[in-house]
């Protein structure tokens, strides 16, 4: 039987940690009650455990050029999700979704109530 | 030399590294091919890299490790929050979206600042009022509605080391 080196274990475990993460983002999209609190789930879970997922392929393969994609994926992973949650949730505010009943504060559109008025 | 030339040869050389690593290969074809593309990209998209002139300094590096370290820290535990909170059976969540000030000026200090309140735990970014200086931070389980309180709790995790690296 082939025997696995250490590299290729601790990868293995490492990809395994990162689909837990995805699995709890996943999970947490379908519960979760609006799309802020689903965006939420969203972008940190799925960063961390995709993010897990492609280290653990790097500490797999090695310094070879899957691993090298690994790692400009893992930063590429890190700068946008952020960006495309806060343009989710920017566009879903302006388009007029509403937010969970469980909310006790919008800032956000109170100022933006506010802002025709000062125009005028 | 001008700075948008500058800033374009700065882009040169890292889609050069880019390719380089991705390709591993250094057939005549693979460098050339990556020389070509480095230069186009460069050529058209290399001036917004650098848009002000900054001398170097050791301190602005060690403050940048140190923002990368509290950065991973952060999000280990947004990771841990949200898998919390999602397992829970009766779902703990009290969201809404608070405003929190911020002192920094620039627009890349901005733009990391909201991208680390992002992936911290619990918060998102929903919109910047750069004119105010505000940011729209949807909190998933809020602790307080007020400014200050909120600031405290959200916005000073990064704005210091921000602070030291870009401004």
């Amino acid at each position: 039987m082939h025997s696995l080196a250490l590299n290729e274990i601790i990868g293995y475990v490492i990809i395994c940690f990162g689909i837990m993460f995805d699995f709890f983002g996943v999970l947490g999209l379908v519960r979760l009650p609006d799309v802020y609190n689903r965006l939420q789930a969203a972008t940190k879970c799925v960063t961390f455990g995709s993010a897990g997922i492609l280290i653990g392929v790097l500490v797999y393969s090695g310094f070879t050029p899957t691993g090298f994609k690994a790692i400009l994926c893992t930063v590429f992973i890190l700068l946008t999700s952020p960006v495309s949650a806060h343009a989710i949730a920017k566009a879903a505010h302006n388009s007029g979704i509403k937010m969970a009943q469980e909310t006790v504060v919008d800032h956000y559109l109170d100022d933006q109530n506010e802002k025709p008025k000062e125009d005028k | 030399m001008k700075l948008e030339n500058k800033s374009r040869i700065v882009v040169f050389i890292l889609s050069c590294l880019v390719w380089f690593l991705i390709t591993l290969k250094f057939s005549l074809a693979s460098i050339v091919a990556g020389l070509i593309f480095s230069f186009i990209t460069a050529l058209f998209a290399g001036e917004i890299l650098i848009i002000t002139e900054r001398k170097f300094h050791l301190g602005r590096v060690i403050y940048t490790i140190g923002y990368i370290i509290k950065l991973f820290w952060e999000m280990l535990k947004a990771n841990f929050n949200v898998a919390y909170i999602v397992i829970h059976p009766k779902l703990p969540v009290k969201p809404g979206i608070v405003r929190v000030k911020t002192n920094l000026k620039r627009d890349s200090a901005l733009t990391m600042l909201a991208n680390s309140i992002t992936l911290t735990p619990g918060t998102l970014t929903v919109d910047i009022d750069k004119e105010k200086s505000i940011l729209y931070i949807h909190w998933i389980d809020v602790k307080s509605k007020e400014l200050e309180p909120a600031t405290r709790d959200i916005g000073s995790r990064f704005e210091k080391l921000l602070e030291e690296v870009f401004e």
